[in-house]
């Protein structure tokens, strides 16, 4: 049977993988992103809390995935939790760290200028420096995203859901009809995903960035009227 | 709209101290500072002398460790720091716009924090822009990046004084600009602050940019006390101390003069009455005054046209057109160099000086500056051998 024919048989469970395999990592980078954000807005005006938590976020990313998801059995069990887990946790690093980088780059004159001209500390935070910021952070996520698409597959080694299966079952039958087929279906799948989420960041970087379309709309239209 | 805005109010400083956490010695040191409403006040000295935290501390973008600043009665400390800024408008260095919002937006910020309708905020913007001297059309949408230096200072200024505010905060607002843009955005500055006579807290080292701005210069020194609070002439004239004399570098009679402002002497005051005026008691006033001629002015005081006695000369009624149109006026911010010039190319021997609103302040002829120039220089010698003598003395 060729890779073809093996899509063509199994094209609805591949198609169902594959849409598991999106769901998950883009609910994970979420949750990565709205935590990942919060730890860096609490802690990039303290040199000593930011590294703490750089630091930390770090070690947790120096553990093996593999070694991580194992670990993980004995307090989550197998499935979706521990996958979902793993995930964020390894997500969590680039988001919190181009955070910190990002807030910290924010020119201090123009944040001088807005508390000195009247804006409290959240609004200088939500209408100065997060918008300034956002490139950077909006890296931290891309970089996340790639790196949970493939911590997504390695997670069906505890029976999480997605194109990890498609490998893992091709590489257990290696030498056995149709491994090879399996094995690629699940890693071109996930590549061929990875490409598709980072084509529509770089749509979102383009729409978002801090003289895009969307910031004219919403800084000039609200003066305009 | 200059006619409606907030003028000015007084800001007092009171033994006003700043101790920095881990420094020793105090940045500011009982501080005392009397800003009178309506002036431009300027702090000078080299850098950590402690004058941008002194006007910091105006907005309590730093508190002070100890001392009271009152600002038009009220104690800064009973006011919400961010509700005092919104009150305060704040111009710093490289103008700090904010790189992701359009001109306008930048301009529309503290509007909008004190909850204006988009309609009067839009009005707003137009008429700050061109009050600044940018086209509202060609401005309004752009970003920053797109506007040279001296564009983004005046649309900080814009920013600061959105709201209206009674009191602006600059600290080197011209600091990183070009000579030329620098020279302009003074004058500018001292334009606007003709109309609209706000309190004006303005920081700089560059001391020729303190004189030439400042109604009142405060001549700082480390750490945090004022060595010298004087008007610019008296500084020129009569520095404090060594210290003062240093910081002026060496001070020659030109430089006196291209320093002092036609504001600065004693001008001529010459017979003016409105056009509607009765031509036989404008004589009168003429031949009172013992002179030949008067000046017509409209409404607003402000200067129209020589008369001379000979043009009123059985006339009845009022005054009406007669006379020859001026050609010129001298304003009252112009320095002594640049009125010699003036004066050097105009028609008559006498050119009307103009003050606020361009309205009548005295007149200036070339003998008046010589003279003011003789005064200069005597006030220098006696300064100098008064100085020589208690050295000699010592």
């Amino acid at each position: 049977m060729t890779l073809w024919e093996y899509v063509e048989d199994r094209w609805d469970l591949i198609l169902f993988e594959t849409a598991q395999h999106a769901s998950m990592v883009a609910q994970c980078v979420l949750v990565a992103a709205l935590l990942g954000v919060l730890i860096g807005v609490a802690t990039y005006r303290r040199p000593r809390l930011a590294s703490l938590a750089t630091a930390s976020s770090g070690v947790l990313f120096t553990v093996p995935s593999l070694a991580m998801l194992g670990l993980l059995i004995p307090a989550l069990g197998l499935g979706v939790a521990p996958s979902v887990t793993a995930i964020v946790l390894y997500a969590l690093l680039p988001i919190i760290r181009n955070t910190v980088v990002g807030l910290q780059g924010v020119d201090q004159l123009v944040v001088d200028a807005a508390r000195g001209i009247g804006m409290s500390r959240q609004r200088s935070l939500t209408r100065i420096e997060l918008p300034l910021a956002w490139p950077v952070i909006l890296t931290g996520i891309r970089v996340s995203t790639q790196l949970a698409m493939g911590i997504g597959a390695v997670a069906a080694y505890v029976s999480g859901p997605g194109l990890g299966e498609q490998i893992f079952s091709g590489l257990a039958r290696l030498g056995g009809a149709n491994a090879v087929n399996s094995t690629l279906t699940g890693t071109i799948g996930v590549a061929v995903l990875a490409l598709l989420f980072d084509g529509c960041f770089v749509l979102l970087g383009k729409l978002t960035r801090p003289e895009g379309p969307l910031s004219r709309r919403l800084t000039t239209g609200g003066v305009r009227g | 709209m200059a006619d409606q805005s907030t003028s000015g109010v007084p800001i007092e400083l009171r033994k006003v101290t700043k101790v920095f956490p881990g420094s020793g010695e105090p940045a500011v040191r009982e501080l005392d500072l009397n800003i009178p409403a309506g002036e431009i006040v300027v702090l000078v000295g080299p850098s950590g002398c402690g004058k941008t935290t002194t006007m910091r501390m105006i907005n309590r973008l730093i508190e002070p460790t100890s001392g009271d600043i009152v600002i038009d009665g009220r104690s800064s400390h009973d006011i919400d720091p961010d509700r005092l800024r919104r009150n305060i408008g704040y111009v710093i260095q490289q103008a700090g716009l904010f790189p992701h919002m359009t001109v306008a937006a930048n301009i529309a910020q503290v509007p909008k924090m004190l909850g204006w309708d988009r309609a009067r905020i839009a009005e707003r913007v137009d008429e700050l822009l061109t009050l600044v001297g940018l086209d509202p059309g060609q401005y309004r949408d752009t970003f920053p990046r797109r506007l040279s230096g001296g564009q983004q200072q005046r649309v900080g200024v814009a920013r600061a004084l959105a709201a209206d505010p009674p009191v602006l905060l600059m600290d080197e607002p011209f600091g990183a600009l070009d000579p030329i843009s620098r020279e302009r955005l003074q004058d500018e500055l001292l334009g606007l602050q003709d109309d609209l006579a706000k309190t004006i807290v303005f920081v700089t080292h560059d001391i020729d940019e303190a004189l030439k701005i400042g109604d009142h210069i405060a001549i700082m020194k480390a750490p945090g006390h004022i060595v010298q609070y004087a008007s610019p002439a008296e500084i020129l004239t009569n520095p404090a101390d060594d210290y003062v004399e240093q910081f002026l570098g060496a001070g020659s009679s030109m430089r006196l003069l291209r320093l002092t402002k036609v504001g600065d002497i004693e001008v001529d005051q010459v017979p003016y009455a409105s056009e509607d005026a009765d031509a036989a008691e404008v004589l009168a006033e003429i031949e009172r005054h013992g002179l030949d001629y008067a000046l017509l002015t409209d409404g607003m005081r402000r200067p129209l046209r020589w008369v001379g006695a000979e043009h009123l000369q059985g006339l009845t009624g009022p005054v009406g057109s007669a006379g020859d149109p001026i050609t010129g006026t001298l304003h009252h911010r112009m320095t002594l160099q640049d009125a010699l010039e003036a004066l050097l190319n105009a028609d008559n021997d006498v050119v009307p000086v103009v003050g606020r609103r361009r309205a009548y302040a005295g007149a200036l002829s070339l003998s008046t500056v010589q003279n003011a120039i003789q005064a200069i220089k005597i006030r220098e010698r006696e300064r100098r051998l008064h100085r020589g003598e208690t050295g000699a003395g010592r």
